[in-house]
């Protein structure tokens, strides 16, 4: 029977009622007293010199309170960098400045230029219409191998090129792999472009800043995943603010799915006007400017070859791609293709030799970085595409193939030849449940109706590994990341047994003030009724990392596991007191401290009281007060894996794919909160069929943005998907974090899109099909199937 | 400034409002129900989705003054008269309908719209009802069990 409480069950989520009801507190809700609203002026042009900025006029406009230019940025820092990548030379990436506002040039649509301060936002639009800014347009770069032809526009004037870096992985194997993929039986190589997508969480970014001259003190609302990491980048980094002077909200979020890790401008910019004005200063994003300023996602161009050998076991992986970081590095942008996709290049899989290459570059584009799995998507596109191409090219079938080169349940420990150890895993398993939920085995009975209706129907599978729980600091500190990935928690005891948790880890929709409490409430008998929990203010939590890399739970929850034990170590000393008898014999459950092999017992809520009025306490020996806080930073990643199996039915006539069924099956270790899991499988999923089928970033040649809105950028609707089956009871729990938790947020998103594809591709076979690029639209599987014939 | 007048949650209110602003603005800056969402500007998300007059409509669809004597329902009044969660908002509490809850308050606006004219409607009626709101937390499954089971607790 499920259960009803603690860890496994499926509570309904707290936080639901105050999103139903309208009572969510979402940045843009907040209105400080006196508030000014800032709109910024933004390049329409992909690049260009500004000759002059002319905002007289625009002052004399009613309401304008202060116009500001990169002139008033000058001395003041950049938006930083959080990632240095070292290029397989041995030389750091080229960085570039990233002013707050440009200065002198600007590199991307949507560029802010000038920021127009007044007292109401329709005010500040107005004289923004009236604002004269002379730029001179210079041909833009797009196309990353024309960026680094010979000749081709610089991006920046003060870099040698548009190359960011170039790296190779591992660069020791690069001739073996050269030799094995020569001398291989056989190769199939795959050329392929991982879209461009813009993550499009539902609340677009706002920013009001705050200063407090009485006390110099700043306090920034934000729709971030990661306050803190907005208070050390921007305190230290940008504006100089030391952290005891500068606090950072971010209350309730709607969304982010990576684009609100990062740092930006406008962050930077409200902060550092609320004190040139001495009044706050607003900033709401609009969907169209969210476009243009979010940063981006994937964005790769790659060749990859597989090499077999005469018995179809994998000898090699080679890859050569071209990563897109825009106009500017964002936050995390040189990691996104390196670390967080080079090391997954193993996949589920034996392969002995592996080498990765990535040359990162700078175009006249919006940044891109993290988007929902970040470069674990883009790895697994790849590889699962390449392998159900050789399957094809073999006459074999595309599972077994799978299967014959699985890392085998006793390797584990496996150490890949691209730098990561797995702790755990059983893909064997996860393939079996996929056959059975997804009913592989009446495939071909619906293939013959579907033909029957004039439709092709098509089966893709997919089984993918993702590296999540980011990340071990002493590891990434070695990769060239700029900060620590631990996280923090602190347990609070209230006198009467309630808890309030500070956790670092921050929840945008992933539910944390549900299934967090379900933790505690498992490792001291209460009710989760009496424990809550507090995220998003620098001003109450310790100093935590936050939400991204499916890691709250598998970090922030063990930083939060160890804070309660600590606390519970201390309380069975002061129940050991009160029971007058050993430590060592106190055992705490339900809520009760009992003496081993006694009737004597005291209850949680009586040894909190005694914390807190401590009357008859070992006062000498032990200090009053229930309050503990633990940092937990893990010892490895976490390695989530999963089966997944697409069905379309192809339109021959019209191209359009109807996506038909999607079934997954994951392997997340533990499970605290099954309903939560499955929501985060059935979000990511939608997202990968999105990028498979309907969602697309695209730039003219002049570098403008084309999908600049909802009219162009196809989200997924209610309309355009399937329900999903989704199962995670093939459980291989985590071997070195606490809860043996793996995370979920991520799997769907780095699944699906080569299962769709590849059932897309199945469903063309017959005509010689052997590759559609994403998204794949009804002109483009059209267009293929015209070209075939 | 011309002034409006309408009844939001069966509440009279009046306000004076520029001939540009738009109901969801009205709803949001000037009577203070942040429920009502803005997600986008070019009336695709349906975050802003209220009921005028009883039919569904996204609220930057329309300017403040043409609701002018109009009866308007937004999120904040979609609870029961003792402040307890409605049917269908007690649906997508009970089946996870919900994660970020920015999408949510038009969602269960526009939920509400499909359940008034169709008390039995089909998984295909729901979707193609609902595709005027976007969600990119949910892929839309839990939503659909959601609007399916208030549909059967209200039939």
């Amino acid at each position: 029977m499920p259960k009803d409480h603690g860890i496994g069950a499926s509570p309904k989520r707290r936080e639901d009622v105050r999103f139903l009801t309208g009572n969510g507190k979402y940045t843009d809700d907040i209105n400080a007293p006196n508030q000014t609203y800032v709109y910024f002026v933004r390049s329409d042009v992909a690049h260009g010199t500004i000759n002059k900025i002319d905002t007289s006029d625009a002052e004399k406009m009613p309401g304008v309170v202060r116009i500001f230019t990169g002139a008033d940025f000058e001395g003041v820092g950049g938006v930083p960098c959080g990632w240095q990548v070292t290029d397989r030379f041995g030389e750091p990436m080229q960085e570039p400045a990233h002013p707050v506002l440009a200065q002198g040039k600007v590199r991307h649509v949507g560029d802010p230029i000038v920021a127009v301060v007044a007292e109401t936002l329709e005010q500040a639009r107005d004289a923004a219409e009236v604002l004269e800014v002379d730029i001179t347009e210079l041909p833009a770069v797009i196309d990353m191998k024309e960026a680094l032809k010979e000749g081709a526009p610089k991006v920046h004037d003060d870099l040698t090129s548009n190359l960011c870096y170039d790296w190779g992985f591992v660069e020791e194997n690069r001739e073996a792999v050269d030799e094995a993929i020569k001398n291989a039986a056989h190769v199939t190589t795959l050329e392929l472009r991982n879209n461009r997508l813009v993550a499009n969480p539902m609340e677009p970014r706002v920013a009001i800043g705050e200063y407090d001259a009485s006390n110099d003190e700043y306090t920034l609302y934000t729709t971030s995943q990661n306050p803190h990491v907005i208070r050390l980048l921007m305190g230290a980094f940008v504006l100089g603010i030391p952290e005891h002077k500068l606090r950072v909200v971010s209350p309730d979020v709607g969304g982010g799915f990576g684009t609100k890790i990062f740092h930006y401008a406008e962050e930077a910019f409200c902060t550092f006007a609320a004190k040139a004005i001495n009044r706050p200063v607003k900033w709401t994003s609009s969907r169209s400017e969210a476009f243009m300023s979010d940063a981006h996602g994937r964005d790769h161009v790659t060749k990859i070859e597989l090499a077999l050998d005469k018995d179809n076991n994998f000898l090699a992986v080679r890859t050569d791609t071209y990563a897109n970081m825009g106009a500017y590095l964002s936050t995390f942008a040189p990691s996104v293709p390196t670390w967080l996709h080079g090391t997954l290049m193993a996949g589920n899989y034996t392969t002995p030799l592996i080498y990765v290459n990535v040359k990162a570059v700078f175009t006249n584009t919006v940044p891109v970085d993290a988007y929902r799995g970040a470069g674990r998507p883009e790895a697994s596109f790849q590889l699962e595409r390449v392998i159900d191409k050789a399957a094809r090219e073999l006459g074999v079938d595309p599972i077994a193939l799978r299967r014959q080169n699985f890392i085998k349940p006793d390797q584990f420990p496996y150490a890949t030849p691209v730098a990561v150890e797995y702790d755990t895993g059983n893909y064997d398993a996860t393939m079996d449940k996929i056959e059975e939920i997804a009913d592989l085995a009446g495939f071909e009975a619906r293939k013959a109706e579907s033909a029957k209706n004039g439709k092709l129907r098509g089966l893709g599978i997919a089984h993918y590994i993702e590296a999540c729980g980011i990340a071990p600091s002493n590891l990434v500190g070695q990769l060239g990341a700029r900060a620590g990935l631990y996280e923090s928690a602190t347990v609070r005891v209230n006198a009467t047994g309630s808890i309030s948790v500070m956790t670092g880890s921050h929840s945008h929709g992933q539910g944390h003030e549900t299934a967090f409490p379900q933790v505690i409430a498992e490792m001291i008998g209460i009710d989760e009724s009496q424990i809550d929990i507090v995220h998003g203010d620098t001003a109450k939590i310790p100093m935590g990392m936050g939400t991204y890399g499916s890691r709250s739970l598998a970090v922030g929850g063990s930083a939060m596991v160890k804070a309660a034990e600590k606390v519970i170590a201390k309380a069975k000393k002061i129940a050991a007191h009160l029971l007058e008898a050993g430590e060592d014999d106190i055992e705490l459950a339900n809520g009760e401290f009992t003496v081993a092999g006694t009737d004597k017992s005291v209850a949680w809520g009586d040894v909190t009281l005694a914390a807190y009025v401590p009357h008859n306490y070992p006062l000498e020996d032990l200090e009053p007060g229930l309050e503990e806080t633990a940092f937990y930073d893990p010892a490895n990643f976490t390695y989530p894996s999963g089966a997944y199996a697409c069905e379309v039915e192809v339109d021959p006539e019209t191209g359009k794919v109807e996506v038909c069924s999607f079934a997954a099956a994951d392997d997340f270790g533990n499970i605290i909160n099954p309903m939560i899991v499955d929501g985060q499988v059935h979000g990511g999923i939608a997202q990968g069929i999105g990028q498979a089928l309907l969602e697309n970033c695209v730039y003219d040649s002049d570098g403008q943005l084309l999908s600049g809105s909802y009219m162009d950028y196809t989200m997924p609707r209610a309309d355009d998907l399937p329900n999903y089956t989704v199962d995670h009871s093939c459980q291989t729990p985590c071997t070195h974090n606490p809860l043996g938790v793996k995370g979920c947020g991520e799997a769907g998103a780095i699944g699906s899109p080569p299962a769709v594809i590849n059932a897309v591709v199945d469903a063309l076979s017959d005509y010689g099909i052997t590759h559609i690029d994403m998204p794949a639209t009804p002109a483009r599987v059209w267009e293929a199937i015209q070209a075939a014939k | 400034m011309p002034s409006v007048t309408m009844t939001v949650n069966g509440r009279a209110v009046t306000g004076e409002v520029e001939g540009r602003t738009l109901l969801s603005q009205f709803l949001r800056d000037d009577l203070k129900l942040t429920g009502t969402h803005i997600g986008c500007d070019t009336s695709q998300c349906g975050a802003c989705t209220v009921h005028v007059n009883g039919a569904a409509v996204k609220g930057c669809t329309m300017l403040a003054l043409e609701a002018d004597g109009a009866e308007v329902k937004t999120i904040e009044g979609m609870a029961n008269p003792d402040g307890s969660l409605g049917v269908i908002q007690a649906a997508f509490q009970e089946h996870h309908g919900l994660q970020c809850g920015f999408c949510t308050p038009g969602m269960v606006m526009a939920a509400a719209d499909l359940l008034a004219g169709n008390a039995n409607p089909t998984e295909a009626e729901i979707r193609k009802h609902l595709e005027g709101n976007i969600c990119r937390c949910t892929g839309y499954h839990n939503i659909v069990k959601s609007v399916q089971a208030a549909a059967a607790q209200l039939g």
